[in-house]
Order: structure tokens, then C-alpha cells, then sequence
């Protein structure tokens, strides 16, 4: 008995199986996810639809045209509105990053269970991970691509360079949500969820030179605001719809952000074989 | 083998299912049933020992297996988002099958599942056991070799219980290898050509259902209540009788080869129980005899 238990044990589960025709897997795995995801999207995408639209149109009227009217002499010589707008671009594309990147991928795993059902499948923790990260990269795009539209028509956007937002924020999104999900993962009750939001977006939001520039706040938390990755995302936003050049260099911006997202992916990817490979 | 940390879940089991076979796994909660499952699944590699399904090695060719592996796990977890055919034919891209043959799967699969008329329907409203029946169809998307089922029908009234077993009985018949986990002896009986008991991580007994019944237990039991506070009393009159004899705290179970002959023996000793019934053994008196009657939650 003791050599047996030493040796582990031994098990074999239909050796003989007759031999069939391999079965072809998919060639992109991930993309398979991205369209399951997508198939539950185009159930529910019209609740989301109005606050989409609203939103930008109601931020903009607010702050734009309301506290924009008491501004008088604008920022960096352009009228208030126009160098808020790219900033609410990059401030909505890292909310919709996270907000898709927490309460459903925590979901995923303790409530509807469907990242269980996905590693049963031949998929692995990468595709799975991959496939609905692309999932939240296809919801900010979007999301963005409603922004511009409903600002353009109300004459709050200066095309065609703004167009550049749609690949900035799609970088943003990643570089906010594979960290989001990483901790999504890791934490076991839902209300550390809310932390999130508390202690990382609204500061993001209220501090990242969405609203005023960060050269407003003190040094040292300014340097706090270049760490965001939203004020890379900002910069790069207004820079393009602005037509001038961005405070950084673009290319420091992009790898800044591209770093956020591969740091994110490495701990994501973690956090999820530790849950789905145990 | 399994270990989390220093619990060993699973501690050096032996098997060997054969292609084509019903293989069952029983044993109380906490036996390693499960955990061996999902080493089975691939999707929980194994500390130690050495584990081959379909000829290969699940950690190295783990996606290559589950290709040909269909998994219905203890708790559902189909896409509510989604209507019963969407979460056939999103999990049918998985295996790389294209959109038109997921459709026409999904079709042909539902049917055999009886749920044809919920295709459209969400998942949400659908009772306990339409849910079970649709997560079997789902492990069935890429036609199997082999069928995982960890409790296939716990917690499914008896009209559900027997839809699935009679589908998965005519699963068998088409040679595809079923492996399943239950403590539902009936269903062991019903499904399994053969079946190893666990407990504690390990195997205690191993057979088919009706051999492991001969060995473990005798072919009849009686079961005697006798109307006074405490059935202890008697046990001691009853020495003697059959192979032996089990005492609990509202009756006593008499391991006898012919039951009503022991009834009369019982009778020329003077005891008059209130109540007393024969019957066959079954799977239920082997587990219980093998992995004790304590409850192990």
C-alpha cells in the first residue's frame, strides 16, 4: 500500500477510445469568447444605449456650456468647452473600462460561473482572459464612437483629429481594465468592488486633468497625475482634438499606457489560472 | 493524486475506465470525488501519480483533451444572458465548429434534451432540471468520446431524474464512455457498469454494481423495530443471527443470506418486533457499510 501511495496513483480514462477524426479547434480561441460575449451584448446593449447618449450630452451642456460660461479667458487660448470635451472622451472610455472589468468579471467567476464553463472547453486561461478583454475594448470603442458623435453634432468637436481618440481610448481602456481585472478576480466579496471606484476612478477622474489642468495642483500630486493612466490618456485626447502637441511626447504616452496594460494582463492572467487551474 | 496545501484531497487512486464504459465515482461529501473529476477535466492538474486520458497526458495536451471531452459540472453555469440555443451554439465555437453546423447541433441536441419549444426562451426561467438537461446538451456539442457528469441529477424531482438517466443511458448505447460522481445509489445502480467507493481520498471497494453488493454485504436484510425507547435492549438476543448485525438508534439491520428465515428465527428467540421488513441488499448498505454512517458535511 505504502509503494502505492508513493507512486501517486494511477489513472487512465478510455486508453482505447477508438481514434475519430481530431476535432478542429478554433484558430483564434479568444476570438470565440470575444463572440460569446458579444452574443449576450447584442441582448442587453439597448439598456445601456440611452445612458450612452445622454451622458456625453448632459456632461457637456453641464460643464461645457454651463461652468464653461463663467470661464472667460478658456485654457491654453481654447474655449473651455473645447478643451474639456477630449478630456470627458478619455474620462468615459476609462469608466466604461472599468465598470465592464469589475461586477461582471467577478460575476464571472462566483455568480453565472461562465469562465468555469469556458476552461471545460478547449480554451485556455489566456484566450478566456484575452476574449473578454477584447469584449471591454469593443464596449469602450464604442461607447467613445457615441461620445464624438453626439459632441460633433453639437459642434463641440473638431474632426477629423479627433478620430485619433477611438485608438487612444481603445489603449487607455486596456491599460485601466486588465488591471481591473486582476483585482477582480483576486477579491472574494463584492463590495471591495465599490473601493475601486472609490479610491482609484473618482480621484482619476476629479484630478487627471480631466476638469483643469494638472498644472493647477500641487507638486506633489501632480506627479500623482502623471502616474494615472488617465492623464496619458487626456493629454492624448485633447492633443488630437485640439490639433497641437501633446505635453509629453506621444510616444512616451502610448508606452506609458501599453505598460499599464501589459503589467495588468501579466497579473490578470495570474489571478485567473489561480481561480480556473486549481 | 491531489493535494491543496497540506490536505491530500486524493490520495493515490487506481483506476482504469475502458472506452465505452459507465464509470461511476461514489463516496460521501469530501471523498475527493470531484477533485478527481476536474483532474479528469484537465482543468486541475494532478500532484502526483500519474494520469492519462484518451492515451494523453492532461497537463501537456490539456486543450487537445478537452477537445474531445464533454463536462457537465455540479453546478450550472450556463449564460443567463443568453437564450437556451445561444449557449449551445457560443460553446460549439469553442471546438471550432462553424456557425451552420453549431445550428443544426443545437437543433438535434435540444430535441434529444426535450427542449426544442425553449430555444428562444432565456435560461433564467427554466426549471432545475431543463437547466441540467441543457448543460448535457452543452457537454454534448462536440460529440464526446467521453462525458463528465459530477452529480448529473442531484437536486431533480423524479420525473427529471429519469428523463436524464434515460438519456444517458442512450448515450452508452451510441459508445460514448461515461464517467460520473453521485451519491444517489439508485443512479449508481442504474447507470453504472462499474464504479469504485471512495472515501477519504481514497478507494475502498471497486466492481460492478452487483459484485460489489455479493461481496460487501449480504444477499438480504431485515430490518426489525421494536416499539420500546431503545432498540439497544434487544441487540444483544439477536447474536448470532446472519453475518451481522447493525444497530441504530430507531431499528436494527440483520445482514442475513435469507431474510425470512431470520424472521422466524427472531421469533423462536421470543422478540416481538412492531415492525419488521425484509428486502434485497443494495448499493446503499454496501456504501454505508463501507464509509460509515457519520455525516461528513
Amino acid at each position: 500500500m505504502d509503494a502505492e501511495r508513493d507512486r501517486g496513483g494511477r489513472v487512465s480514462v478510455a486508453q482505447s477510445a477508438r481514434e475519430r477524426a481530431r476535432p478542429a479547434l478554433p484558430r483564434v480561441p479568444a476570438l470565440a469568447v470575444l463572440a460569446h460575449h458579444l452574443v449576450g451584448y447584442r441582448r442587453t446593449w439597448r439598456a445601456g444605449l440611452f445612458s450612452s447618449f445622454l451622458l456625453p450630452v448632459l456632461t457637456v451642456l453641464g460643464f461645457g456650456f454651463g461652468v464653461g460660461a463663467y470661464i472667460d479667458q478658456g485654457i491654453d487660448g481654447v474655449r473651455y468647452l473645447d478643451w474639456l470635451v477630449p478630456g470627458l472622451i478619455a474620462s468615459t472610455a476609462m469608466q466604461t473600462a472599468v465598470n465592464e472589468s469589475t461586477w461582471p468579471v467577478f460575476g464571472n467567476f462566483q455568480w453565472v460561473r461562465t469562465y468555469f464553463a469556458q476552461s471545460a472547453a478547449p480554451l485556455r486561461v489566456g484566450d478566456i482572459l484575452g476574449g473578454h478583454l477584447a469584449f471591454v475594448v469593443f464596449r469602450v470603442v464604442t461607447t467613445v464612437a457615441a461620445f464624438l458623435l453626439v459632441t460633433a453634432l453639437l459642434g463641440a468637436l473638431r474632426p477629423p483629429w479627433a478620430l485619433a481618440a477611438l485608438p487612444v481610448t481603445a489603449l487607455l481602456g486596456l491599460a485601466v481594465a486588465a488591471p481591473a481585472f486582476a483585482y477582480a478576480s483576486t477579491v472574494t466579496v463584492d463590495s471591495w468592488l465599490a473601493m475601486l471606484l472609490r479610491f482609484a476612478v473618482i480621484p482619476m477622474t476629479l484630478f487627471a486633468g480631466v476638469f483643469f489642468p494638472v498644472e493647477s495642483l500641487p507638486l506633489a500630486l501632480r506627479w500623482l497625475a502623471y502616474a494615472t493612466p488617465l492623464w496619458h490618456g487626456v493629454d492624448l485626447c485633447r492633443a488630437a482634438a485640439l490639433g497641437v502637441a501633446p505635453q509629453w511626447s506621444a510616444a512616451g504616452h502610448l508606452l506609458y499606457l501599453a505598460a499599464w496594460a501589459a503589467g495588468g494582463w501579466l497579473l490578470a492572467r495570474r489571478a485567473f489560472r489561480r481561480r480556473l487551474v486549481v | 493524486m491531489k493535494r491543496f496545501g497540506d490536505f491530500t484531497a486524493v490520495d493515490g487512486i487506481d483506476v482504469e475506465v475502458r472506452a465505452g464504459e459507465a464509470f461511476g465515482f461514489l463516496g460521501p461529501n469530501g471523498a475527493g470525488k470531484s477533485s478527481t473529476m476536474r483532474m479528469i477535466g484537465c482543468t486541475s492538474p494532478p500532484s502526483g501519480g500519474e494520469l492519462r486520458i484518451l492515451g494523453m497526458d492532461p497537463v501537456r495536451d490539456g486543450p487537445a483533451i478537452r477537445a474531445r471531452l464533454g463536462v457537465c459540472p455540479q453546478l450550472d453555469n450556463l449564460d443567463p444572458d443568453l437564450t437556451v440555443q445561444e449557449n449551445l451554439t457560443t460553446y460549439a465555437r469553442y471546438f471550432g465548429i462553424s456557425r451552420r453546423v453549431a445550428r443544426a447541433r443545437a437543433a438535434e441536441l435540444l430535441d434529444f434534451v426535450q427542449l426544442t419549444e425553449r430555444a428562444d426562451s432565456k435560461v433564467e426561467p427554466l426549471s432545475g432540471g431543463m437547466k441540467r438537461r441543457l448543460t448535457i446538451a452543452r457537454a454534448l456539442v462536440n460529440e464526446p468520446e467521453i462525458v463528465l457528469l459530477d452529480e448529473p441529477t442531484t437536486g431533480l424531482d423524479p420525473q427529471a431524474r429519469h428523463l436524464v438517466w434515460e438519456r444517458l443511458f442512450r448515450l452508452r448505447q451510441q459508445g460514448v464512455t461515461l464517467v460520473l460522481t453521485t451519491h444517489y445509489m439508485d443512479e449508481a445502480e442504474q447507470l453504472c457498469d462499474r464504479l469504485v467507493v471512495m472515501d477519504g481520498g481514497r478507494i475502498v471497494a471497486e466492481g460492478s454494481p452487483r459484485a460489489l453488493i455479493d461481496r460487501h454485504s449480504t444477499r438480504e436484510v431485515v430490518e426489525l423495530r421494536f416499539a420500546a425507547e431503545s432498540q439497544e435492549a434487544f441487540a444483544g438476543k439477536l447474536d448470532g443471527l446472519g453475518e451481522r448485525v447493525e444497530v441504530l438508534p430507531d431499528r436494527i439491520l440483520l445482514y442475513v443470506p435469507d431474510g425470512d428465515a431470520a424472521v422466524t428465527e427472531v421469533g423462536e428467540r421470543g422478540l416481538h418486533p412492531a415492525n419488521v421488513l425484509v428486502r434485497r441488499s443494495g448499493l446503499e448498505d454496501v456504501f454505508l457499510h463501507l464509509t460509515g454512517r457519520t455525516l461528513v458535511d
